[in-house]
């Protein structure tokens, strides 16, 4: 007779979905908007995921191996290659290859693994690293590819996109230009207003995502369509992106009604720059999240009200992720202030009075 | 509409696989092989363990006192057929640890031959004081699990002046059907029960409460309550862990029970549908506590069924009669897959908290791969006592019990729905087990080093006192010695002058 004893305690049935089954259902919902943004920007977008995720799992693989574990089971639980997924997409996709490796060293080697691994980090391994690279790597970081879907005439075949990821980019003039929120802020710097700004902008190209923008980031309908499916298998709760979302539209609006010539719509803050993708992707991620709705809807409340105060009067056009990492460091402290009422206590955990009968 | 604002908002739970569909529609077997030994333990049930009056050799009758209680909180045990005593001593308890506890080993004689005790002809006329002795007399505790003994209850009850009699109907626990049987074939017998418990209490309101998982069971209840307008039937929605008894009395009263307190100090107390049930046979038909239905279920169960079984029963009698596959089982779980204990073997035996055992296959098993925590805060969503087990098991994993305690590590239930929804499979019951037996110890054996200090400490100052007394003693003495030898020295002074005059 067989006897498995451990745990002796329940419970000794449970839900079947594990670590890893949870980081594909993620990466599942990534699949429409990563496949759409590789199609829009072609074969340098293609090199830019590879060379990304490859290095992701060659770090993991490293620091694993380093630690004197084994590695192949770490790999599997799709921890690293989600990190590393998730950073491609919020890269500009004709960057050089370095960026990916460089990154994906960021994001798994500082962003987590010093840390002590899955779990422990304080801060979105993703974002850390395209932040880091944001202010190490200016120029790369922001240099943004014309739309150029693969098998159009225009766009690099596969030999030029080699030369594009591999040994830089030529004629950059001609293949590149501004997002739509890069070119507000550049604008309003030359004290024009929005009406003026915004005369060739499309707002449904924009919302399905032809457009400027990084890797993945651009459809706006993609994501949210991966983000809401996410919720509706449970991976996900509806608590952080509303919340985020919804603090962004509201200010937006607010000095949008108060000024139109120059605080921007919230139409146009939703379908653009990686604000959708964060809220559903990003800033839900477990680890660096708070663990009470409460917690969680305080954290998605303070991405977005970062993220709104960012782009409009900080010196990047975009600021999610900044916003992310700036919470992520405040939910320790979110954690500690907002928990749960005990059973039978109240919020200071002292027990209830016994009511008189 | 109204009754979305009328009851209360339940707290955490999970959902999980039902698995009672073939049980709960098959009648409870009745005719289970008597074994030849039956193994009865002197503790069943919360408080200490009775204490035996037979002797080996001796002849008893099914329902005879084997052994008495002793203390305020504790219960008898009854013999479960009639036979021969055999042996008073320590075997393997139905224990995770499988350690030796004193067990009456009974000899059966296959005659099955009642003792009863005299029944009242209107047990109504009977003064509660009197329904709670013969209830405490006849061995009955809470057979939903938690054995507390129930005469105790009642007492309690009746000084507290309870307004709601609580009859837990919800079965919430997967596999286990044994209520919902019980319900739906012996609903009169419960009833009658329940009218007995508030007669003992002197109350006057009683809800059965039953989830809408089991309808059967509750038009049979509703059916059998309907000439005692004081019974209350009343279905409760289907969530682990619905039978919990504070999250019960929240959902049934809106009263929240304060920690620290008992439900009958804020005028509600609960107990089984099986309870009332022995309350009907104790008091109607002056039979003691000697059998319980269990249900045998699991992947591994040729033939599961509800089966009415002796206590003491070994494991391993019930398994072959239900035609367990022990090759298949992964796993031998006493009570429910949540809340139950995983057992080393089957020579051990049954008891009165036995509600289910289940011979469950790897399959049916959770995986017990762990992995990291990765923080989904599943556990904290599902937990219905309000915890963080999530920063509670950080905390006992590097042994800082004292934080652990702090988050409410006493206020956890070992309901099991944060191991239960854990996609990191991390065993989070068990750590809380673990840290509350540690914390336990860890208190005892403070309380034990501060004896022996205050010990040492008296001696000391006795030691100190008596050298002290010697001292003085001794002074004494050598100021006593100078002072008869200077009398003496006088006395022959004197006679020297008496002589020279």
């Amino acid at each position: 007779m067989i006897v498995n004893m451990r745990p002796k305690s329940g419970a000794h049935i449970g839900v079947k979905a594990n670590v890893s089954f949870i980081m594909w259902q993620v990466m599942l919902a990534l699949i429409p908007a990563t496949v759409f943004g590789l199609w829009l920007f072609g074969w340098p977008a293609i090199n830019l995921f590879i060379v990304t995720l490859l290095s992701g799992l060659l770090f993991e693989a490293v620091c694993i191996r380093l630690q004197g574990r084994a590695v192949k089971p770490v790999l599997m639980d799709g921890s690293a290659l989600l990190s590393a997924w998730l950073l491609a997409l919020t890269l500009p996709p004709w960057a050089p290859w370095w960026i990916g490796v460089v990154g994906s060293a960021l994001a798994i080697i500082l962003g987590k693994q010093v840390y002590g691994g899955l779990g422990q980090n304080l801060f979105n391994p993703a974002m850390l690293a395209r932040v880091a690279l944001l202010i190490s790597f200016p120029i790369e970081m922001t240099t943004w590819a014309n739309v150029s879907p693969l098998f159009f005439s225009q766009s690099p075949g596969l030999i030029e996109s080699w030369h594009i990821t591999f040994s830089g980019l030529e004629n950059i003039d001609a293949k590149t230009g501004a997002t739509v929120l890069g070119m507000i802020k550049t604008e309003f710097s030359q004290h024009h207003v929005l009406s003026e700004i915004l005369q060739d902008y499309s707002g449904f190209g924009n919302f399905i995502g032809w457009a400027r923008g990084s890797l993945g980031e651009t459809s706006v309908l993609l994501i949210g369509l991966g983000g809401l499916w996410l919720m509706r298998q449970g991976i996900i709760q509806w608590h952080i992106p509303f919340s985020l979302l919804g603090s962004v539209v509201i200010l937006a609006s607010i000095f949008h009604l108060i000024d139109d010539q120059h605080f921007i719509s919230p139409l146009l803050h939703l379908s653009s720059g990686g604000l959708v993708l964060v809220a559903f992707f990003i800033a839900t991620d477990y680890v660096t999240s708070p663990n009470t709705q409460a917690g969680q809807i305080v954290f998605g409340m303070g991405c977005g009200v970062l993220i709104f105060v960012i782009r409009t009067w900080g010196a990047y056009p975009e600021g999610s992720g900044f916003a992310v990492l700036l919470m992520n460091s405040a939910t320790p402290l979110i954690d500690y202030y907002i928990k749960p009422r005990i059973y039978g206590r109240d919020r200071q955990g002292k027990p209830l009075e016994i009511p008189k009968s | 509409m109204m009754s979305l604002f009328k009851n209360p908002r339940i707290r955490g739970g999970v959902h999980p696989e039902a698995r009672k569909e073939n049980l709960s529609d098959e009648k409870i077997v009745t005719q289970f092989p008597l074994p030849k030994t039956l193994y009865i333990p002197l503790q069943q049930h919360v408080g200490k363990p009775a204490e035996p009056l037979i002797r080996v050799g001796d002849k008893v009758l099914k329902g005879q006192l084997l052994a008495y209680s002793q203390g305020l909180v504790s219960a008898p045990v009854h013999a479960p057929s009639s036979g021969i005593i055999l042996d008073v001593n320590d075997y393997p308890a139905p224990h995770p640890s499988a350690l030796p506890i004193r067990m009456i080993v009974l000899e059966t004689d296959g005659l099955d031959e009642w003792f009863t005790s005299p029944v009242p002809e209107d047990p109504f006329q009977l003064t509660p004081e009197d329904i709670s002795l013969r209830v405490g007399a006849a061995g009955i505790v809470g057979l939903g699990g938690a054995t507390f003994p129930t005469a105790v209850k009642l007492n309690m009850g009746r000084e507290n002046q309870i307004d709601t009699l609580i009859i837990n109907g919800s079965e919430c626990e997967p596999y286990l059907s044994c209520d919902d049987r019980l319900m739906q074939e012996r609903a009169e017998q419960i009833i009658d029960g329940v009218r007995l418990m508030l007669h003992g209490m002197e109350s006057d309101h009683a809800v059965v409460a039953i989830e809408d998982n089991k309808p059967q069971a509750f038009y049979a209840m509703q059916s059998a309550a309907k000439p005692y307008p004081l019974i209350e039937v009343r279905q409760i929605p289907t969530q682990y862990p619905m039978g919990w008894d504070r999250q019960l009395i929240k959902y049934v009263t809106g009263k929240e029970v304060p920690v620290g307190c008992r439900s009958s100090e804020i005028g509600v107390t609960i107990h089984n549908v099986g309870t009332a049930h022995a309350v009907h046979k104790a008091i109607r038909h002056g039979q003691a506590l000697v059998s319980r239905v269990v249900t045998i279920s699991g992947g591994a169960v040729g033939r599961p069924m509800n089966v009415e079984v002796p206590l003491g029963t070994l494991i391993s009698e019930v398994f072959n009669f239900c035609a367990v596959d022990l090759e298949q089982t992964a796993r031998i779980v006493m009570g429910g897959p949540m809340m139950g204990d995983s057992l080393p073997h089957t020579g051990l035996p049954t008891v009165k908290a036995t509600s289910g055992l289940l011979a469950l296959t790897q399959h049916e098993l959770k995986s017990s791969d762990v992995q990291p925590c990765i923080r989904c805060a599943g556990c904290v969503s599902v937990c219905p006592a309000g915890l963080r087990p999530l920063d509670m098991a950080n905390n006992i994993r590097v042994n800082q019990l004292d934080a652990a305690v702090d988050l409410g590590l006493k206020d956890c239930i070992s309901c099991g729905c944060c191991s239960y929804i854990c996609p990191s499979n991390i065993p989070l019951v068990q750590y809380f087990k673990y840290a509350s037996g540690e914390v336990i110890a860890r208190q005892q054996a403070q309380h034990k080093s501060e004896q022996t200090k205050r010990l040492m400490d008296d001696r000391n100052a006795r030691m100190e006192r008596i050298a002290k007394q010697q001292e003085e003693d001794e002074k004494a003495r050598i100021a006593a010695k100078a002072e008869r030898e200077r009398l003496k020295a006088e006395q022959a002074a004197q006679a020297e002058q008496e002589s020279l005059a």
